[in-house]
């Protein structure tokens, strides 16, 4: 099987590729690029759903912003990530928009955490479609 | 990249194509050679080509790759043609460094060290997902963006000596919770109070030398061995969050053509905009000036119960490293108002500025410099060269040198503990992978950091703080 993604060197923060053969599997990966840097999701069940919903002016826009969701769930909510269901890209008149489900849990003793996400940064962002899509993101952490 | 070396210390990317301005960076040979490895350099350069910059853009000798400006990076902006940028003052923003001196000496700690640490550990809520002991509403923490330490000391967290020996007061009067948003308030709710993860630490340190006798007594520092305490953290989501709503905002309004990064995103400081992300930002530093004030009172509570006594645990000073403040400057032969960005860089200014505290005005100020983990900090004083040399500014750490990736790989949390135990140091982490990315191997050598510091003469040393006992997030 292709990988779903990967870490690559970065002075001060974490940098990654992820992959897919379309948007939608590619930013799955990166959601889980992103959720492995604070927790591992395959030891978080899928026991909770949490609709998400962004738009932004262009696919490097959106996929911040879907990013920082799962920042923004954790924060507030408690809630870590497992995995990511139904994700669909649309174009809209003014850019695109993603919709689809977090599927997890809730913070508990029985999960272990050993990292945080400050921010989804633009720097070297890339989205690369093609024969597949690479999407490359560097986090504040 | 033409690289002229100025003298061995001062290095100048001359001003070629779009730069408006020359880059200035301070480095030794061996610095520089770090720097060389990361984009650090070419992003002093774009900052070097954004409107408004005066005289120079500046990197300090800690300074890494950062995203947009490089994380050292220093820029004044003219406040009719100049620019204000998130990126110019990073994610964390007032991330920075508070020193509490003590009247124990080393011998009244050491039996006691492992308990004190236990003790704060306890009370100091510290490490990722770890919520505040405050549920607050929403307009409690408006007040808070407000008001900043001073919320604090009026709900009994500390004293108003504290405030005065703050930056700013501990309150940065142009706040405006308004342009905070939801998201960010949300953000901050849970996490009042709290250390945080990744290079933030609390420690408890001893003075293990002097260099200038004089500064160190008008800081309060008498004798080697004395203890002080040294807390590193910021404005934690709620700060991240204004910086990542703000960079969205500018680039809808302003588009990204044209950026080499579109984290070098900006506003013009006149324009609405603008103006909002510095009365946003402004929250923010409030909100980590209430954090590291409280976080100093239950230290000081902790001391008292376990020693018996927090008497003369007086505040040295708390200095931002992540800021963006209207500050006058000597620019061309005069004195302007300038919107200078340090980002990764420490205030350092000299005697006479009319903004540093009374008892601090003959001297400079105290500019304080955390080493990496379980290495040295330091004590440095502001200059009055350093007006000259670089807007007032100076380093603000150790600066990474490795990966976080690279250091999981080659460290492990546990057996850093072990080599520190060895070394007198005791370590409490509420995560070993934590420990192991923030191995002082991943970092600059911050020796020779405060040593190009004192001999470009931007901040000069005055004492080295070794720990004695070590808190991670």
């Amino acid at each position: 099987m292709k990988k779903k993604f990967r870490y690559l060197n970065h002075t001060a923060d974490a940098k990654f590729q992820a992959f897919g053969r379309n948007l939608e599997e590619a930013f799955a990966n990166a959601a889980l690029a992103t959720a492995s840097l604070m927790w591992n999701p395959e030891k978080v069940g899928p026991n909770v759903s949490y609709p998400v919903a962004v738009e932004g002016r262009d696919l490097e826009q959106i996929l911040v912003r879907f990013l920082e969701e799962i920042v923004y769930f954790f924060e507030t909510k408690g809630f870590l990530l497992h995995s990511t269901e139904d994700l669909r890209v649309e174009k809209t008149p003014d850019g695109y928009r993603l919709r689809g489900v977090f599927r997890g849990d809730h913070h508990s003793a029985d999960h272990a955490l050993f990292g945080e996400v400050k921010a989804v940064t633009y720097n070297e962002i890339k989205v690369e479609t093609g024969e597949g899509v690479t999407l490359q993101v560097v986090l504040d952490i | 990249m033409e690289l002229r070396k100025i003298n061995d210390l001062t290095w100048e990317i001359p001003k070629a194509g779009p730069m408006r301005v020359p880059a200035t960076i301070y480095a030794s040979s061996r610095l520089l050679e770090g720097v060389k490895r990361d984009l650090t350099l070419q992003q002093a350069k774009n900052v070097a080509c954004l409107p408004g910059i005066q005289r120079m853009s500046y990197v300090m000798p800690d300074a890494h790759q950062g995203y947009g400006f490089p994380i050292g990076g220093v820029a004044a902006f003219d406040l009719e043609e100049g620019i204000i940028s998130p990126g110019g003052v990073g994610y964390d923003i007032n991330c920075g460094v508070r020193l509490l001196r003590t009247d124990f000496a080393e011998k009244d700690v050491t039996a006691k060290r492992k308990e004190l640490l236990a003790e704060i550990f306890k009370e100091v809520p510290a490490g990722v997902g770890k919520g505040g002991i405050t549920k607050l509403s929403r307009g409690v923490l408006r007040d808070i963006l407000t008001k900043g330490a001073e919320w604090a000391v009026e709900n009994g967290f500390g004293t108003s000596d504290d405030l005065v020996m703050t930056e700013e007061n501990g309150r940065m009067k142009d706040a405006d919770p308004a342009h905070v948003s939801e998201r960010a308030l949300e953000r901050g709710i849970p996490q009042l109070g709290t250390l945080g993860a990744g290079n933030h630490f609390l420690e408890i340190q001893k003075v293990a030398a002097i260099y200038d006798p004089a500064t160190a007594r008008v800081f309060g520092i008498e004798a080697e061995g004395q203890i002080m305490v040294m807390i590193h953290c910021g404005s934690r989501g709620l700060g991240h969050q204004v910086a990542s709503d703000y960079i969205e905002l500018m680039e809808n309004t302003f588009g990204t053509k044209g950026l080499p990064d579109r984290e070098l995103i900006h506003a013009p400081i006149r324009s609405p905009l603008g103006r909002q992300y510095y009365e946003a930002m402004c929250s923010a530093v409030n909100y980590a000036f209430a954090n590291r004030q409280m976080i100093a009172h239950w230290v000081r509570d902790v001391f008292a119960k376990v020693l018996g006594t927090s008497n003369g645990m007086r505040q040295v000073y708390d200095v931002c490293h992540n800021v963006a403040k209207f500050e006058k400057h000597l620019i061309d032969g005069r004195v302007r108002e300038v919107c200078l960005h340090r980002k990764g860089a420490t205030r350092s200014f000299g005697p006479g500025r009319p903004e540093i505290p009374p008892v601090y005005r003959s001297s400079g100020q105290p500019v304080i410099i955390p080493g990496s983990m379980g290495t040295a900090s330091y004590l440095l004083v502001g200059t009055e060269a350093a007006e000259d040399l670089s807007f007032s500014s100076t380093a603000h750490g150790a600066g990474r040198v490795m990966s976080r990736h690279e250091a999981l790989r080659r460290f492990r949390g546990e057996q850093i503990r072990d080599e520190l135990l060895q070394k007198g140091i005791e370590l409490r982490s509420s995560s070993w992978k934590g420990v192991a990315e923030e191995a002082s191997a991943a970092y600059k050598d911050v020796e020779e950091v405060v040593r190009v510091s004192h001999e470009v003469g931007i901040g000069k040393m005055v004492a080295r703080l070794a720990p004695l006992g070590v808190m991670k997030g």
